[in-house]
């Protein structure tokens, strides 16, 4: 008995330093990169794409002798698209699982909840496609590979008075998604600094299914062009409840349209309508055909959406960061994210500027017979 | 003027939907007193057994025929009736003898269970989907009006379901018998009305309309998702409390009024974001000044 007494503390003390040697490997053999993303949900097109562009970087890396000798482990998590989700994702991450570093997400609402947690635990986090400034502005940890809303809502309103040479525009808002706020709000400035009016502003929240009322007034103002910037699920229903209504005029929106789910529940009714985005499959630049080539071999012939092509891009991104840094310490890692100079993205070249925002190029795509087409380039 | 007749036309489109989504809720708290909110999930699993059926039907009768519509309506009617009348006897019945609010407890519970059932993605998973057209659909335009066919679908199929229902509880034995349940259970049994079976009809009629409501629902809005009950639900609860709860006229008079004002707020400005307040306002309102409702008689409880 008395043997026992000394046995169990002695057991307990040679375990416990087992554990302790284990976290000074950092992890063991592999670095541990966190993911979290919206792989179910209403916007669960986001996040599967995202995931599966993040997934082929991350074998690709590995497939070339991984980083600094090590490979990558990534370690993924859904949020469900739902709001609270995210924070205890990226908790889970960086306490238990004792990643490096972390991915993610679309949306910007959910970055932006999940930010503060990296920001404070001082793990590096790149969200691939939140276009909202307020993600990057919680901390110096948090930086992204895509570009920022004030550069989009500016493209957009320009293309409103451009090409579709549109003065008087109805705007659609969701109140409940930060995206779409910022997106609208950056579009008023620039398309009211241009000469345009706005005719009618209405708000629905993410998630409605009738839009008629909205549509009716927006009908009865005869705008020349209805501005959306709001998701894929939302935009297919109001794009049918508008056509029902006979509003003809095109709609047009943000990224947050890029999704497949768009036409398979809009069909039809999404023609002739147009949305800025990262880039574009049928763009036609080396990298992103030899990616588009990879990704249809990886993914049962799937075409890859901007989402997918932004995953892939921030995890090459913080590869490339971790070479650079030569240490996956998160004040290194950071800095050497920050310093990010003429990345060549599948999306494009790209640096990180003061804000760790991508100074990037976006495009335009016209929705015709079902399919996304490729239209324009515009350059910061 | 005329964009007011249009916000009219689409506030009885969606007016219906709730009047019938109100008209299973007013059903079941008719006779057992309490609100059944698993029925908007009900409702959900209805406009998913639809989606799930159409393809099938289609094979059989051609694409977007009355037949095929019909006939998917009533299959997946059919199948709520049954889950309706399954969450009764697991759920509900073992608590037949419990305080009401054990058995109100237990009923958001199932509520729960069953929205996180299926966004499970071994059963539903939590995407959007696509919801088939079962009937071609037509826009009729008058000047500058736009009437769809769905919008004069629903509230005919609504009104004459209202009917129905009229006809049942007045007029039939099963009726007189579901009238003579709520009155008074244990009295109704010592005359041999068989409690539990009548209770269970009543399940099955009230989850049968749940999801004929919720497949008129997504002809209008052909985006399916396991929450989608939730949002029509609340709105249809409200309805039923607005109209009187426990009274099929007032249901429906309750579920228009509530799709009408809805509508018009969220065609003014600034008002829009504010459809969810207008909605409670309004039952507080009715609470205040009419505590059992437009068409409800207050009855006085014996304690």
């Amino acid at each position: 008995m008395k043997i026992r007494h000394f046995a169990l503390p002695a057991l307990a003390a040679s375990i416990a330093a087992l554990g302790l040697s284990n976290c000074n490997k950092g992890g063991g053999d592999a670095i541990k990169v966190g993911e979290f993303a919206s792989l179910t949900g209403k916007e669960a097109t986001f996040g599967t794409s995202s995931h599966e562009g993040t997934l082929l970087a991350v074998e690709e890396i590995n497939a070339g002798g991984g980083v600094l000798g090590k490979k990558i482990q990534l370690l993924t998590e859904d949020n469900q698209s739902k709001p609270g989700e995210s924070t205890n994702a990226v908790n889970k991450l960086i306490s238990k699982d004792g990643v490096v570093a972390v991915l993610g997400e679309v949306a910007s609402s959910r970055s932006f909840e999940a930010a503060p947690v990296c920001q404070d635990n001082k793990i590096p986090m790149i969200s691939p496609a939140s276009t909202n400034p307020s993600v990057t502005e919680v901390g110096d940890y948090i930086s992204r590979a895509c570009f920022t809303d004030p550069f989009q809502g500016a493209a957009l309103a320009n293309f409103a008075t451009g090409e579709l040479k549109a003065t008087k525009i109805a705007m659609l808002t969701d109140v409940k998604s930060d995206y779409s706020k910022g997106l609208a709000k950056f579009f008023k400035e620039k398309f009211l600094a241009n000469g345009g009016t706005l005719v009618t502003e209405l708000d629905y929240n993410g998630g409605d299914k009738d839009f008629k009322a909205q549509l009716t007034t927006i009908k009865n103002g005869n705008p020349q062009a209805v501005f959306v910037p709001g998701y894929y699920t939302d935009v297919a229903l109001i794009a049918i409840q508008a056509k029902q209504l006979g509003l003809s005029v095109p709609l047009f929106g943000g990224d947050g349209w890029e999704s497949s789910v768009l036409l398979d529940i809009g069909k039809e009714a999404m023609n002739g309508n147009y949305f800025s985005t990262h880039c574009a499959a049928d763009q036609g630049t080396p990298k992103m055909t030899a990616f588009v080539d990879a990704y249809k071999k990886k993914f049962n012939g799937k075409t890859p959406d901007a989402m997918a092509v932004l995953g892939y891009d921030s995890a090459m991104l913080l590869a490339d960061a971790m070479k650079r840094a030569a240490t996956t310490e998160g004040p290194k890692l950071r800095d050497a994210i920050a310093a990010t100079k003429d990345f060549e993205g599948v999306s494009g070249k790209f640096s990180l500027n003061k804000n760790r925002d991508a100074v990037k190029a976006l495009v335009f795509i016209k929705i015709e017979d079902g399919k996304f087409r490729y239209t324009a380039t515009v350059n910061p | 003027m005329q964009q007011t007749i249009q916000q009219l036309i689409n506030g009885l489109g969606l007016g219906s939907i709730y009047a019938l989504i109100a008209l299973g809720y007013t059903m079941v708290y008719g006779v057992l007193r309490f609100i059944n909110f698993a029925h908007s999930d009900v409702l959900m699993l209805g406009a998913f057994a639809a989606f799930f059926l159409a393809p099938m039907v289609e094979k059989a009768l051609g694409p977007q025929s009355v037949m095929g519509a019909i006939l998917v309506i009533i299959l997946a009617a059919a199948i709520c009736a049954c889950i309706g009348m399954l969450i009764e006897f697991l759920a509900y019945r073992p608590l037949r003898k419990r305080p009401k609010l054990t058995v109100l407890i237990t009923a958001i519970g199932v509520s729960l269970f069953i929205e996180f059932t299926c966004q499970n993605d071994a059963v539903l998973g939590s995407a959007t989907r696509s919801f088939p057209k079962l009937l071609p659909e037509k826009q009729f335009t008058f000047g500058n009006l736009v009437i769809g066919s769905t919008d004069i679908l629903v509230p005919v199929v609504t009104l004459l379901l209202l009917g129905a229902m009229w006809l049942i509880v007045q007029k039939t034995r099963v009726g007189t018998a579901m009238r003579a349940v709520s009155y008074n259970q244990q009295a109704a049994s010592l005359m041999g009305v068989p409690v539990n079976r009548i209770i269970s009809f009543t399940f099955g009629l009230g989850s049968a309309l749940a999801a004929v409501a919720g497949i008129l629902y997504s002809m209008k809005a052909p985006g399916i998702e396991p929450l989608m009950g939730v949002q029509p639900g609340l709105r249809a609860f409200i309805a039923a409390v607005v109209g009187g709860i426990g009274n099929l006229p007032g249901a429906v008079l309750g579920g228009l009024l509530i799709g009408i004002l809805e509508t018009f707020a969220g065609g003014i400005p600034g008002l829009s974001n504010y459809r969810d307040a207008i909605a409670f306002g309004i039952l507080i309102l009715i609470l205040l000044f009419k505590p059992a409702g437009l068409l409800g008689r207050a009855t006085i409880e014996k304690v």
